[in-house]
C-alpha cells in the first residue's frame, strides 16, 4: 500500500516537473525567435511588397505589440484556443493552438500533426533496430571481453558512430537501390495505405539511423555490463558456480537496463522533433524537413511550434523514462 | 583424506607476491582461522580454495585440494561443481555481495539450481527453508524482498543461507562480520557455530579480528606478508604465542576488560580559568532529519560536557546518532533544538577551538593536493600567509610523527595510519582546544590503531586537549576514555566515568553490548556463547 502510494507520488511529482519545464522552454523559445533581429513583415510579405502592404502585414500579425503581450496571447491560445479571421470567414483554432503559419495561414498544429506520422514511423522503427543491433553487440562485446571478437566489435561500432548519417545513407542508397537494385529509391507510403510498402520504403532510413545510434547503445551496454561484472555480487555468483552465460545474461545485463532506458528516452524524444538530415536525404516529408523549410522562410509560428514540440517529446520521454526507471530499480522510489 | 589440503601455495599478482609457500590442512568438520592484518594475504588464500584466481591473471603455484577436487587442475565444469556445491563462500560486505535487482529468495534459488536438478518451485521452497533456518523472520514473505530492504545482519544471514542451500562440506567465510555491529556480529558468529554443530561442515574463517577467531575456530594460522607466522590450536596460539609477531599483534588488540593504563597527570590543567575545567558543553541537543511523516530524530535530547585535558568516549552501534552528535559539537550541523556552549558562551557554526578528525583518512583528504597544503588550509583560512605557514605545517607534521620533508607528497603515497596522522595534523592546525574524533581508527589495522590511539593520548596530555572519541569499538574506546557516553537510538543511555561503566554497566543495553564483544580466551568465549543462548531458550 505504502509502496503504491510512493510510486503514485513519484509519478505525480515527475508530471508536475515536466509541465514546469515545458513552460520554461516556451518562454525561452518565444523570446529567442521573436526578439531576433530581421524584418519579419517584409520577408513574409515578399520582396516586391509596397511599404503599405508591409504595414498591413505588420498589423495583421500583431508584430507591433510588445513581446510579452504577444507571448501571453500565444499562451492563451495554448490553453483556450483562438478564433482567426481570414477576411471572409472566421476559423477556429482549438485548445492547444500554436497559431497560424505566416506563409500558408494553416494552423501550425494541423501542419505538425500531418507530418508527425512520417517522423514517428522513422523514429520508432529505427529505435527497434538500434536496440536490437546495439544491445546485442554490447552484450556480445561484454561476454567476449578481452578477446579478439570484442576488439573487432568495438572497432566496428566506433566506426559507425563516427560516420555521418548522410554518408551511411548515401552509401546504402547507392549500393542497395542503385547498384544491386534490391529496393526502389525510398518514397514515403503511409502505414494506413499499405503496411508492407511502408516498411520496405522505410527500411533504408531506419538502417542508416540505427547504424549510427547502435554504436552508442553498444558502447553503453558494454561499459555498464563491464561495470556490473566488476561488482562484488557478481563475484558471489561466480563463487557459487553460476555459469558465465548466466552471469552475463542475467546479472550483468540487468545492471545496464537503467542507463539504456535513460539514453533511449532522450534519443527517441529528440528524434520525434525531426530527424533533419535523414528526412532530407531520403526525401521523407517529416517534421525535420518542414522545420528546415520554415526556418528558411522565417515562418516563426511554425518554427516555435516545432521546437516546442521537440521539447515536449524530450520532456515526455524523460518523464516516461523516470517512471520506467523506478519500475526497473525499486530503490529509486525509496530515495 | 582431509577436507582441505594446501601444499606450498604461492599466489602472485604481477610482481606482488601475495601468498608465499603456504601449507595447511583442515579436517572434516574442523574450523581454522586465518588471522592477519590487511595485506597479509589471508583473503587471497580464501579465494584460492575456490579457484577464484583462475582467469584473473594471478599466478598460482602449489597444490590446493578441497573435498577431493584438485582446484588447480580441475576443469571449468568440475570447478563450478565445487563452488557452492562442496565449498561455499560468505563474503564481507553483505550489501554489495547480493544482486540489488533480484529478490533474495530468487538469488538463493538460482544458486541451488546450479547444483541440484530442481524445478523453479522446488528451488524457491528450498530458499525459504534455508532463510528460515538462518533466522529470517517470516521467511516466505521476506524471501521476496530485495537486498536493500534487509538490514545488514539480515543480509549476512541471507548470504549464509545461500551457502547453506547446497549443503557444502566447507564454509569459507571472508571477514563475515567486519561490516556489522557488535551485537549483530555476536548473533552471526553464534549462527555459524550452531550450523557447524548441526551440519558438520568445516569452516575456514578469514578475519583481521583476533577476538572473532577466538570465538569461532579450533585452530589459527597467523599470517604476515603472505607467509605463515604461527599455526596451532587457538588456545595455545592466543594464550602463549611463540612468535614475536603474534605477541605484538595480540598486545595491540584493545581489550574491553582491561582498564586503560594510568596516565601521567595532565600538566596544564591548573591554569584553567573556566569553571570545573569544562570547555565544551552540550545541552538538550536534538537533531531531526526530514519533515512530516518522514521525520527522523537522529539525536534526541543529549546533554554532556567535555573538560580540559579529558577524553570523553562516545560509543554506540550504527544508527545510534554518534556521528550526528559529533557534527553538532563541531558546528558542522545545526541542532534542531538545544545548543553548544564553549567556555560557557553559546556558539554556532564551525570555530577554530573545536576541530574534527574524520573516519576515512582516504576520502577526507583531497587526493589532488599535497598533504602539506591540506594541513596548511586551516592556517590560510585564518589569514596566515608566507613562509610562516610552511614552517608551522612542518612543525605540525613533526608533532604527529611524520617527516616534515613529506610536505609535497600526495595522500596516496602514505599508508592508512600515516594518512590519519595527516588528518590529525590538519585538525591541530587551527589551534583547537577540543578535538572531536569520529571513528578515527576504525579503518586501520590493530597495530596501526594502537599507534594512532597513543598519539591522540599524547596530544591530550601534552597540549591539554580535550578529546571526544566517537567509535563503535568498545575496546578501543576503553583504552582512550576518562568518561563514557553510551548512545542508543539517538539518546544517551548511560553517562559517567568510563571504568565504572565497563566494570559494572548500569543500563541493560550497555551490558548487552559488552557481552557481545569477542574475547580473546576461547574458553571464556564458549561460556559467553552459552550465556547468550540462554535467553533464547527461555
Amino acid at each position: 500500500m505504502s509502496a503504491l502510494h510512493g510510486f503514485l507520488g513519484f509519478t505525480l511529482r515527475r508530471t508536475l516537473g515536466a509541465v514546469v519545464t515545458l513552460l520554461a522552454i516556451s518562454v525561452i523559445v518565444y523570446v529567442v525567435f521573436y526578439a531576433a533581429p530581421g524584418d519579419v513583415a517584409q520577408i513574409t510579405c515578399g520582396q516586391r511588397c509596397s511599404p503599405a502592404q508591409v504595414r498591413q502585414v505588420t498589423e495583421q500579425l500583431r508584430l507591433d505589440d510588445p513581446l510579452y503581450v504577444r507571448y501571453l496571447h500565444f499562451l492563451q491560445g495554448l490553453f483556450t484556443g483562438h478564433d482567426y479571421s481570414t477576411g471572409t470567414s472566421v476559423e477556429h483554432c482549438p485548445a492547444p493552438c500554436l497559431g497560424l503559419s505566416y506563409q500558408s495561414d494553416q494552423q501550425v498544429m494541423q501542419l505538425i500533426l500531418a507530418k508527425l506520422p512520417v517522423t514517428g514511423s522513422l523514429a520508432l522503427g529505427a529505435m527497434v533496430l538500434w536496440l536490437l543491433l546495439g544491445v546485442g553487440t554490447g552484450v556480445l562485446a561484454a561476454w567476449r571481453r578481452g578477446r579478439l571478437e570484442e576488439r573487432i566489435l568495438t572497432g566496428v561500432t566506433l566506426a559507425g558512430w563516427a560516420t555521418p548519417v548522410f554518408v551511411i545513407g548515401l552509401l546504402l542508397m547507392i549500393v542497395v537501390c542503385g547498384q544491386l537494385q534490391l529496393l526502389p529509391f525510398p518514397q514515403y507510403v503511409p502505414f494506413t495505405e499499405d503496411p508492407e510498402q511502408w516498411a520496405w520504403n522505410l527500411l533504408l532510413p531506419w538502417l542508416s539511423l540505427a547504424l549510427i545510434e547502435a554504436a552508442k547503445y553498444a558502447r553503453l551496454t558494454r561499459s555498464a555490463m563491464l561495470e556490473t561484472l566488476a561488482e562484488d555480487h557478481v563475484r558471489t555468483f561466480r563463487a557459487y558456480g553460476v555459469g558465465e552465460r548466466k552471469i552475463v545474461g542475467r546479472h550483468a545485463l540487468r545492471g545496464a537496463v537503467g542507463p539504456l532506458i535513460a539514453l533511449n528516452a532522450n534519443d527517441l524524444g529528440s528524434l520525434f522533433g525531426g530527424a533533419v538530415l535523414t528526412e532530407s536525404l531520403f526525401g521523407l516529408p517529416g517534421i525535420g524537413r518542414e522545420l528546415v523549410h520554415a526556418v528558411n522562410v522565417v515562418d516563426l509560428p511554425v518554427v516555435v511550434g516545432m521546437v516546442l514540440l521537440t521539447g515536449f517529446f524530450v520532456v515526455l520521454a524523460n518523464a516516461l523514462a523516470d517512471v520506467l526507471f523506478a519500475v526497473a530499480d525499486r530503490r529509486t522510489v525509496l530515495s | 583424506m582431509s577436507l582441505v589440503e594446501v601444499t606450498g601455495l604461492s599466489v602472485a599478482f604481477g610482481s606482488v607476491r601475495a601468498v608465499e609457500d603456504l601449507s595447511f590442512r583442515l579436517e572434516k568438520g574442523a574450523a581454522l582461522g586465518l588471522v592477519g592484518e590487511s595485506g597479509s594475504g589471508k583473503s587471497t588464500v580464501a579465494s584460492a580454495l575456490l579457484g577464484l584466481h583462475r582467469g584473473t591473471g594471478a599466478v598460482v603455484d602449489g597444490s590446493v585440494r578441497v573435498a577431493g577436487t584438485d582446484v588447480g587442475a580441475a576443469s571449468e565444469r568440475e570447478l563450478r561443481g565445487l563452488r557452492g556445491g562442496k565449498a561455499a563462500m560468505v563474503f564481507q560486505d553483505p550489501l554489495s555481495s547480493l544482486d540489488p535487482y533480484y529478490a533474495v529468495g530468487d538469488q538463493i534459488a538460482e544458486v541451488y539450481r546450479v547444483h541440484h536438478p530442481a524445478s523453479r518451485r522446488a528451488a524457491r521452497a528450498r530458499a525459504v527453508e534455508v532463510l528460515d533456518r538462518v533466522g529470517i523472520p517470516d521467511a516466505a514473505r521476506r524471501s521476496r524482498s530485495r537486498p536493500h530492504e534487509f538490514s545488514g545482519g539480515m543480509r549476512q544471514r541471507a548470504l549464509i543461507a545461500m551457502a547453506l542451500a547446497c549443503e557444502p562440506d566447507l564454509l569459507v567465510a571472508d571477514e563475515p562480520t567486519t561490516a556489522l555491529d557488535v551485537t549483530v556480529q555476536a548473533q552471526i558468529l553464534d549462527l555459524l557455530h550452531a550450523l557447524r554443530e548441526e551440519t558438520g561442515m568445516g569452516l575456514l574463517l578469514v578475519t583481521h579480528d583476533v577476538g572473532v577467531a577466538a570465538e569461532s575456530v579450533d585452530e589459527v594460522l597467523v599470517m604476515r606478508h603472505g607467509r605463515a607466522v604461527e599455526h596451532g590450536p587457538v588456545g595455545s596460539v592466543l594464550g602463549s604465542p611463540a612468535e614475536a609477531y603474534t605477541r605484538r599483534l595480540l598486545k595491540s588488540v584493545p581489550r574491553v576488560d582491561t582498564p586503560r593504563p594510568p596516565a601521567p597527570p595532565a600538566g596544564a590543567v591548573a591554569d584553567d580559568a573556566s569553571r570545573d575545567g569544562v570547555v565544551l558543553e552540550a545541552t538538550g541537543l536534538r537533531r531531526v532529519f526530514g519533515r512530516g511523516s518522514k521525520a527522523f530524530t537522529a539525536v534526541d535530547d543529549v546533554s554532556l560536557e567535555v573538560r580540559r585535558g579529558e577524553a570523553l568516549g562516545v560509543v554506540g552501534e550504527s544508527g545510534s546518532g554518534k556521528t550526528t552528535l559529533g557534527r553538532m559539537l563541531v558546528g558542522l550541523l545545526e541542532p534542531s533544538a538545544g545548543g553548544v556552549r564553549l567556555d560557557g558562551a553559546a556558539v554556532t557554526g564551525v570555530r577554530p577551538d573545536v576541530q574534527m578528525v574524520f573516519q576515512d583518512p582516504v576520502s577526507s583528504l583531497n587526493p589532488r593536493r599535497s598533504v602539506g597544503e591540506s594541513v596548511a588550509d586551516p592556517l590560510r583560512a585564518r589569514g596566515e600567509r608566507g613562509p610562516a605557514v610552511r614552517a608551522r605545517v612542518a612543525e605540525l607534521l613533526e608533532r604527529v610523527g611524520l617527516d616534515p620533508a613529506h610536505y609535497d607528497r600526495y595522500p596516496h603515497e602514505f599508508s592508512g595510519g600515516q594518512r590519519q596522522r595527516v588528518g590529525i595534523a590538519r585538525a591541530l592546525a587551527a589551534g583547537p582546544r577540543v578535538l572531536v574524533c569520529d571513528e578515527p581508527v576504525s579503518a586501520l589495522d590493530v597495530t596501526t590503531q594502537a599507534q594512532v590511539v597513543e598519539l591522540l593520548d599524547e596530544l591530550r596530555r601534552e597540549l591539554g586537549l580535550a578529546l571526544v572519541f566517537i567509535a563503535h569499538d568498545l575496546a578501543v574506546v576503553r583504552r582512550v576514555s576518562d568518561r563514557l557516553a553510551v548512545m542508543r537510538h539517538g539518546r544517551v543511555v548511560e553517562y559517567g566515568p568510563a571504568d565504572g561503566i565497563y566494570e559494572s554497566p548500569g543500563d541493560p543495553y550497555t551490558a548487552r553490548l559488552l557481552a557481545a564483544v569477542p574475547v580473546l580466551d576461547p574458553g571464556l568465549a564458549a561460556l559467553r556463547r552459552a550465556e547468550r543462548r540462554e535467553p533464547a531458550v527461555t
